[in-house]
């Protein structure tokens, strides 16, 4: 198994050790110069390392665990990996197999109960099966649309001995990571787009997947098309790029959400139209035609009907359509955006931007002001909630796979650890983690890993003293009964300072500019606990099952 | 969009251990039933056939069989509606003899449904009969009314079909795929 893992070139391994993989972890122990293993302090913290480690590099990410609860400690992150198309390989210790179906001491059928969320999971019985059963689950992790795969590992097939040879996999017959490229649909779509008035492009995750931002750009510049992004797909674009405008979706931008319903053509490139993204279907984009580009062919269609669809990999795709485009200009479409985005600022962004100076910290200016010291290639990694919101929107991109977040299953506690991952994954570049008091408290544990390995990771806790999301839906749609989501805080700087790890609290604009200062003067983790005001609200606001073009910008201005 | 109807789904599958499983997760997932299912070896050794069949939309059946198709063992999914398809179910009635021997009007209904005998004894007799829902369950419904009691078990199978399409796509599909791997 250790052959076959450096045979597919894994560095590091994130894992925890027990009963059934003591064999496989006793291998380990001869090959630490080739795989570095992170011993993590819950199997769920290995999942999301796996993941961060994943997203940020591109590569598959490796977690080890061990059987029964080891395997479903995992299932969090698995899910996640499946929601947001990561590729990732778990490895789950099983019992010998003659103990299989006995209820045998930590046996848990794993196959059965991980089938539905990953792209493959397979039990390996016997040695043979090891080097088949590994090639194949990397090149089905990493090609097509990506995703989790789950090899269960039975003891004895751990023990059995062999020759070892292996060969990597190219193909299989009954799976087809991309569809091929149509032609037909191709010209369809470029005719569409050179007849547009009012082109929109929606970028989702699968531009960086498919490595095509480069192929973006050309496409998007030749028939100058506005163009805004997923949570997922942002940094696909830079920040500040002339046709980048901005993000989609419940807490997206103005502009892209309001032109998603004036648009007279719709380019999906990559996304899959989550419910987060479009609102009520029934009322989005009625007025425009819909080219949806897409590997999974599953996803054409299956939200939101296209008129157009462009089956393929967008690395081949959008270069093809690029061909048969006539250079445009659509100046004035686009100046249209502008008086969106003075009304966003004016009524959202500035006030967070420039406070009262009495006023307690928000965490828009929290996060805008960490992005300026971090240095133009930094990683964001963010948890779930208003953290999450706040960090994608005020953070700033300017490469590519520089968001690490947890957006279909929006898993709380995905944060400490997938930082974790993504710091392994991209050990040059800086990596900030915005988090919430709810969420870390999720999965704390993890900092034991940061200090057993020196992880140089920015922890930059938002502390509301609440489940500030919730308490946001509770206080729109609630009438402000805040029902469990008041929170009795530990003292953040002590826990770290237990964990050895430097840190500081803030809670003022003063103390947080010297902080700032600080947590990147360092060369290793900072845990800066910030106190932020305990009854913001993110805005703006699509409220779920309205128009996306329904929005909430403040307290008492509803649209 | 309540426009229900029986689609036949057929499954081309690797036979691998779990297959089942993600298939019927598919379903049970969307609320769907299973109507019928029948599985077995396919003509080509080493592919399994599922036959299932299903009553939803056409946009469901659509989304569905795209799923199923992604998985990853799976070779390919395809759904039709009964014009598509020449199909068959089979079903088998175990009589008691003592209420049968004699009986003018159950022999009267074998050779009305064209059933065949397949085993009698002095305790019980065994019928076959192959064809559609309707026709095997009216045989049932007859038997019943004529000797209630006497229809001591009633099985039906699943629906197996092929189809009426000149065309065999399967067979098409891995000979593209073939192709496409020689030509790597
Ligand atoms: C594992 C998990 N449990 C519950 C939720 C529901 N949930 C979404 S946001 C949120 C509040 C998060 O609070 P906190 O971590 O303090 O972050 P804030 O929103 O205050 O920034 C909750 C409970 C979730 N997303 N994930």
């Amino acid at each position: 198994m250790i052959f076959a893992l450096i045979s597919e070139g894994v560095d590091t391994i994130f894992g925890y050790p027990g009963g059934q993989v003591i064999p496989l972890y006793d291998s380990l122990y001869d090959y630490g110069q080739d795989i570095r293993h992170i011993l993590v302090r819950h199997e769920q913290g290995a999942t999301h390392a796996a993941q961060g480690y994943a997203r940020v590099s591109g590569k598959v990410g490796v977690a080890l665990v061990t059987s029964g609860p080891g395997a479903t400690n995992t299932i969090t992150g698995i899910a996640d990996a499946m929601m947001d198309s990561t590729p990732i390989v778990v490895i789950s210790g099983q019992v010998p197999s003659p103990l299989l179906g006995t209820d045998a001491f930590q046996e848990i059928d794993v196959i059965g109960i991980t089938q539905p969320i990953t792209k493959w999971a397979y039990q390996i019985r016997k040695p043979e099966e090891i080097a088949w059963a590994v090639s194949r689950a990397f090149y089905i992790a990493s090609t097509g649309r990506p995703g989790p795969v789950v090899l269960d590992f039975t003891k004895d097939a751990q023990v059995g001995t062999l020759d070892y040879k292996y060969s990597k996999v190219t193909h299989i017959r009954s799976y087809q990571p991309a569809p091929e490229p149509e032609p037909a649909s191709i010209a369809a779509a470029a005719d569409i787009i050179n007849n547009a008035m009012r082109p929109l492009a929606l970028v989702g995750q699968g531009v960086i997947l498919g490595g095509a931002e480069r192929e973006l750009k050309l496409f998007l510049e030749k028939a100058d098309i506005p163009a805004a992004s997923t949570m997922l797909g942002l940094s696909a674009m830079p920040s500040g790029y002339r046709l980048n405008k901005g993000m989609l979706g419940m807490h997206g931008n103005v502009g892209p959400n309001r032109k998603t319903n004036e648009c007279d053509v719709l380019i999906a490139i990559g996304m899959r139209f989550d419910d987060r993204v479009t609102g009520n279907p029934e009322f989005y984009a009625r007025q425009a035609k819909i080219i949806h580009f897409d590997i999974d062919l599953s996803e054409i269609g299956k939200n939101i009907p296209a008129d157009i669809a462009v089956p393929g990999d967008v690395k081949e795709t959008l270069p093809a359509v690029t061909a048969l485009l006539k250079p445009a200009v659509h100046t004035e479409w686009i100046s249209k955006f502008e008086p969106d985005e003075q009304e966003e600022y004016d009524k959202v962004i500035a006030p967070m931007l420039n406070p009262p100076a009495d006023a307690p910290l928000n965490m828009g200016e929290v996060v805008h002001r960490v992005a300026q010291a971090a240095g133009k290639d930094a990683v964001l990694v963010t948890d779930v909630g208003q953290n999450q919101m706040m960090g994608v929107r005020y953070f700033r991109y300017d490469c590519t796979r520089s968001v690490v977040t947890s957006g279909g299953l929006g898993t709380m506690g995905f944060g400490l650890p997938a930082a974790i991952g993504a710091k392994f994954g991209a050990p040059e570049r800086t990596v900030c983690l915005f988090v919430g008091d709810g969420g870390l408290q999720m999965t704390v544990q993890e900092l034991g890993t940061i200090m057993q390995e020196h992880t140089n990771v920015k922890i930059i806790l938002l502390n509301n003293r609440f489940l500030g999301m919730v308490r946001q839906w509770q206080e729109l749609f609630f009438n402000k009964r805040y029902s469990a989501t008041t929170m009795e805080n530990p003292n953040f700087t002590a826990i770290a300072e237990a964990y050895n790890i430097k840190s500081r609290s803030a809670s003022t604009r003063a103390e947080l500019s010297e902080a700032i200062a600080e947590m990147f003067a360092l060369d290793e983790a900072f845990l800066l606990a910030v106190e932020v005001a305990t009854d913001s609200m993110v805005y703006p606001m699509v409220p779920a099952g309205a128009a996306i073009s329904n929005i909430i910008m403040g307290d008492d201005n509803n649209e | 969009m309540n426009n229900k109807q029986l689609f036949t789904v057929i499954v081309f599958s690797e036979n691998t251990v779990g297959l089942l499983n993600q298939i019927t997760v598919i379903f049970t997932r969307r609320q769907l039933n299973i109507e019928t299912l029948s599985v077995s070896p396919s003509a080509i050794p080493g592919i399994h056939k599922f036959t299932i069949t299903t009553f939803v939309d056409r946009d469901m059946i659509d989304k569905v069989v795209k799923q199923i198709d992604k998985r990853v063992d799976i070779l390919k999914a395809y759904y039709h509606t009964d014009e598509d398809l020449v199909y068959q179910e089979i079903a088998l009635y175990k009589l008691s003899a003592e209420l049968f021997t004699g009986m003018n009007e159950v022999e009267a209904l074998i050779r009305k449904y064209n059933a065949r005998v397949l085993d009698v004894n002095s305790d019980y007799i065994v019928l076959e009969k192959s064809g559609h829902y309707e026709e095997t369950q009216a045989l049932f419904d007859e038997l019943k009314q004529c000797i209630g009691k006497g229809v001591l078990q009633f099985i039906r199978s699943g629906r197996i079909a092929v189809t009426k399409s000149r065309i065999e796509r399967l067979s098409d599909m891995l000979a593209a795929v073939e192709d496409k791997i020689q030509r790597k």
